[in-house]
């Protein structure tokens, strides 16, 4: 949409689009500042920028009440675990409704969705009983098939719509050339719907990340991810505003971060089919 | 990766001298986030030095998350934990249960006599000592010195409500945002409820009577409600409906409350580093009305072990350690004497080295004013003071605090908020089955 | 291209996917009906039996189930009407050829990677804090009284704390989808005199209309079951004034430990999430054939 501009359009449009962008960020700023000052700085009245106390003492507290690497490795593996399921799952249903439709796949695409409706306090206990009868509960097995199901729905409509503009003729002539099903997704559908699935990819280890009920209802130690990470830290009596920031940041930057170098691919493929 | 070593270490050793296998024994322990709880874990060296064949995983959480989680593995015998920490309002009804495991048979240097009576009371369930306690508090009167010296007032030792609300009145000055009393207003039975029973108890009030018909519709109910709610529409902070423990702490520690009226933990925290008043705080016991009660609770974290944990003798070991008189003594050698966990036993308060703390005495004081077994003025079928030890009502106190709390928050009057929570309980208590 | 054979094949690579999903859906729903016609709490698990329709009569009876119902599509329809005009807007304003818009567009997106406990403690504890909060700093600059956003407005301030999460995510498909407009059809339009107003009403926002679809579809279906962000926050109050279903099912669940009941909560809340897809399907579902 690259139009010819006055230039003082222009500015007025970076302005205003930074102004916004930055009040949108300011929330997680504030957190990240309040995570370097002390508690008492923390909440001052006035709120202190230039005149706070920074400290890292928080980080350092932080660090050595409780052992971030392996909650953090749980969340690593939970949350890449359960997208990797989830598509090799999802990209033979995605491939077989967007290039073989039957009358019901929408219907079918629909009754998917739907799974997710039972709100999940409802489904709490029957699900823990079903998780301590098979030997699920506290295992990362069992959070990256629970994340995996709960996200599934979401992954197959996200890589349908994207392989759905894919031209059929494409696959069709591949076909011609003699290659099975197999080679036809591995090595024809696959690498033209590699930004579709790059974004679904990463949208759904957000998701996962940043699930905080099951992943702290169905462990204890073994598998307890960044959620109860976090849980340990919150509301605890005392001032606790700066030792929450810092346990918050984190929890959440290793996200941030692959959120931010990964930003393109996600705006890339992130179509649900609006793309005609 | 040390401890394992260690541990390893350990058991080779054993495992020479009795020339037998002696596996290492893991015990998960489930704890609150709380800074006394958090203080063991880094302690724990002294632990493994001693019983270098049992290894610890500790499952640290917040309040609310860790009573969720352990009471879903408890009631459903998941075994998950080994040893869990408990209220004493969860203690009767899951001894009661059979879901803890009797700990009479600790070992005699626990001593489990030296205990603090009324502690030991609330943990105890026909003769079965099923928790040992960690740490206790009761409720008292936090004030500012400086503040009360300023209205030429004095705080009795032994306040009354009258005189707390007089105190309230000369203390309040909204122009330099300084509200005479900050009390919890946040909705829960472990919240606002905890404040308002407790304090109902000075009233007279009561939750039930002995056929466990609900009270609210009683005069005693009713004077304590319109007490509260006029006391902090008047003198209390805004927003207040939404004040639990902490927020009044923070308020506390900014200079933004003249009293206030919480656990007696919080003492150490108002004359802490955090404070900014830490050198003005005086305390006295929670008010009475002339009734023969104090407004003030009684509470005990404790560490408990489910019966369907299949690590019943390292969890004993464990709770042996972590809560005998050695420990005291362990983190006064490494952290001083006021960062002890207070309230649980006797011996730490005839110690002369820990009476110099400035709270010690009102703590025990507060503590020993508390009577779980007879609450309030008039008989009850319950056991508890800020809490009715019925497996009901976490329910029942936080449906009728949040009716409190939208009649701090001004959106029902007293008298509305009354018959709700006494429609409500009365409900309740029927489709329980304690009432026809 | 639909062979015999390929429809076979397609069959056999959609099973897995549905087998999974059937068994994920059935056994929970089951055993939830199940015990929500069973007397089941936690804590009295020597009381048990059949009690027929009575917990959900306890919900249709209770005083705050229509308060929560209301309280529950407020919530949803709030969250969804301020993300999708302002997602839209956002969208339209960092589409511009604007410096640093790979950086925008990274500030934008990135309270879409904040866990939502964490996002709910953010805004309660340093903004909306009538104390301590940055809100309440601003308004008393002003020499004005704080506002007590958790205490006077509580469901706008969950909408406002639940729009800031999902705001990302409604910009990010905006985004995507306005960058396969083509700009010669704008250009044109330009050229013809058409106003700005008239270029997004003719040509941009038929373009977005799937697009609106899918974010309205997809946040319904997350937005439906929110509690989280509420027990952080208000904790359904003052009263019941912020209780939506999902909360009121929380309570059942986890303070009061009546599965039983939790359980016939649960089946309400798919019956109401059907009634709400099936109205919205009605609605809009149209825009997503092709």
């Amino acid at each position: 949409m690259a139009r010819a501009q006055s230039p003082r359009r222009r500015l007025i449009a970076t302005l205003a689009a930074w102004g916004v962008a930055l009040t949108i960020f300011f929330p997680v700023l504030w957190m990240v500042l309040t995570s370097f000052k002390t508690e008492a700085s923390a909440v001052a009245m006035p709120p202190e920028l230039l005149s706070a106390d920074w400290t890292l003492e928080n980080y350092a507290e932080v660090w050595q009440r409780s052992d971030y690497p392996r909650f953090f490795w749980n969340s690593v593996v939970i949350s890449i675990g359960s997208t990797l399921l989830g598509l090799a799952i999802a990209i033979p249903a995605a491939w077989s409704m967007a290039f073989v439709p039957g009358k019901r796949t929408k219907d079918l695409l629909m009754w998917m969705l739907s799974t997710k409706m039972m709100p999940a306090v409802a489904v709490l206990i029957p699900l823990y009983l079903v998780f301590q009868r098979i030997g699920l509960f506290d295992t990362k097995l069992g959070l990256i098939l629970a994340l995996m199901l709960m996200n599934l729905p979401i992954i197959i409509w996200m890589l349908y719509t994207y392989f759905k503009e894919i031209p059929a003729e494409i696959l069709e002539a591949a076909r011609m050339d003699g290659a099975s099903l197999w080679s036809e997704i591995v090595y024809v559908l696959t690498p033209m719907a590699l930004p579709g699935i790059a974004s679904t990819m990463l949208l759904n280890i957000i998701l996962a990340w940043n699930e905080a009920f099951w992943t702290i209802t169905l462990t204890t130690t073994k598998a307890a991810p960044l959620s109860a990470f976090i849980a340990s830290f919150s509301a605890p009596q005392g001032l606790f505003y700066a030792k929450l920031s810092a346990a918050s940041a984190m929890a959440i930057l290793p996200i941030l971060i692959l959120g931010w170098f990964s930003q393109k691919q996600l705006v890339r493929g992130l179509t649900f089919g609006a793309v005609k | 990766m040390k401890i394992s070593h260690r541990a390893l270490l350990g058991a080779t050793v054993s495992l020479t001298l009795a020339g037998a296998a002696l596996a290492e024994t893991t015990i998960t322990v489930a704890t609150v986030n709380n800074g006394d709880m958090v203080r063991m874990q880094g302690l724990m060296d002294d632990f493994y030095a001693k019983h270098p064949d049992i290894k610890v995983e500790w499952v640290t959480l917040e309040e609310n998350v860790l009573r969720q989680n352990v009471t879903t593995d408890i009631a459903t015998g998941g075994g998950q934990y080994d040893v869990i920490t408990i209220g004493t309002y969860e203690v009767p009804i899951w001894g009661k249960q059979g879901w803890l495991t009797s700990l009479n048979d600790l070992p005699a240097d626990y001593d489990v006599d030296d205990l603090l009576p009324a502690i030991r009371g609330g943990l105890t369930v026909d003769g079965n000592l099923f928790a040992s306690p960690f740490y206790g508090e009761s409720s008292m009167v936090m004030y500012r010195k400086d503040l009360m010296e300023a209205a030429g007032l004095t705080m009795p030792d032994a306040p009354t409500w009258a005189d707390i609300e007089k105190a309230a009145a000369a203390m309040t000055n909204r122009d330099a945002e300084i509200n005479g009393i900050c009390l919890r207003g946040k909705a829960g039975w472990g919240e606002n409820m905890a404040f308002l029973t407790a304090m109902s108890n000075s009233f007279g009030a009561r939750w039930f009577d002995e056929n466990w018909n609900a009270q609210f519709d009683q005069p005693e109910w009713k004077a304590t409600l319109d007490f509260y709610l006029n006391l902090m529409n008047q003198y209390g902070p805004p927003g207040a409906s939404n004040n639990g423990f902490n927020e009044n702490l923070t308020l506390f520690q900014q200079g933004k409350c003249g009293m206030w009226i919480d656990a007696t933990v919080a003492a150490s925290f108002v004359t802490g580093k955090d404070s900014t008043v830490a050198d003005q705080v005086g305390f006295a016991l929670a008010p009475d009305n002339g009734l023969g009660k104090r407004g003030n609770w009684l509470w005990a974290w404790s560490l408990a072990i489910p019966s369907s944990s299949d690590a019943q003798d390292a969890a004993k070991t464990f709770i042996n350690w972590a809560t005998n008189k050695d420990y005291l003594a362990l983190v006064a050698s490494k952290e001083g004497w006021a960062n002890v966990p207070p309230g649980t036993r006797t011996s730490l308060y005839s110690n002369p080295e820990y009476a110099n703390i400035p709270f010690a005495k009102m703590t025990i004081d507060s503590i020993n004013a508390a009577d779980p077994n007879a609450p309030t003025v008039k008989p009850v079928p319950y056991v508890g003071v800020q809490f009715v030890a019925i497996p009901e009502f976490q329910g029942l106190g936080t449906t009728v605090g949040e009716i409190f709390s939208a009649a701090l928050a001004g959106q029902k009057t007293s008298d509305e908020a009354l018959a709700e929570a006494q429609a409500a309980v009365t409900e309740e208590m029927k489709a329980a089955g304690y009432i026809q | 291209m639909s062979t015999q054979s390929t429809r076979l094949a397609a069959r056999l690579m959609v099973a897995p996917s549905v087998f999974v999903l059937f068994i994920w859906m059935i056994v929970p729903l089951a055993m939830t009906l199940y015990f929500s016609f069973r007397f089941y709490r936690l804590l009295t698990p020597e009381r048990s039996g059949w009690v027929g329709f009575n917990h959900y009569l306890w919900f249709l009876n209770s005083p705050d189930f229509w308060l929560a119902i209301f309280n529950t599509l407020a919530l949803v329809g709030g969250v969804l009407v301020i993300t999708v005009i302002l997602g839209v807007l956002i969208a339209l304003l960092i589409d511009q050829p604007v410096k640093g818009q790979g950086m925008l567009r990274i500030l934008v997106i990135s309270p879409f990677f904040v866990m939502p406990p964490v996002a709910a403690s953010i805004w309660e504890n340093l903004f909306m804090h009538p104390q301590n909060g940055l809100f309440s700093a601003i308004t008393r600059g002003f020499g004005m009284q704080p506002i007590l956003f958790l205490e006077d407005y509580p469901l706008w301030s969950v909408i406002g704390i639940v729009s800031w999460e999902w705001l990302p995510f409604a910009t990010l498909i905006f985004l995507t989808a306005l960058q396969s407009l083509s700009s010669e059809q704008l250009e044109a339009a330009e050229m013809d005199g058409a106003s700005p107003f008239n270029r997004f009403r003719y040509i941009i926002l038929p373009h977005l209309t799937r697009a609106i679809t899918v974010v309205i579809l997809i946040q319904t279906i997350f937005l439906l079951g929110i509690f989280g962000e509420i027990f952080t926050t208000t904790q359904g109050g003052p009263g019941s004034a912020s209780t939506t279903l999902p909360y009121m099912i929380f309570k059942q669940a986890i303070v009061a430990k009546d599965i039983g009941r939790a359980a016939a909560g649960g089946i309400i809340a798919v019956i109401l999430a059907n009634i709400v897809a099936y109205f919205l399907m009605r609605g809009i579902g149209r825009h997503l054939d092709n």
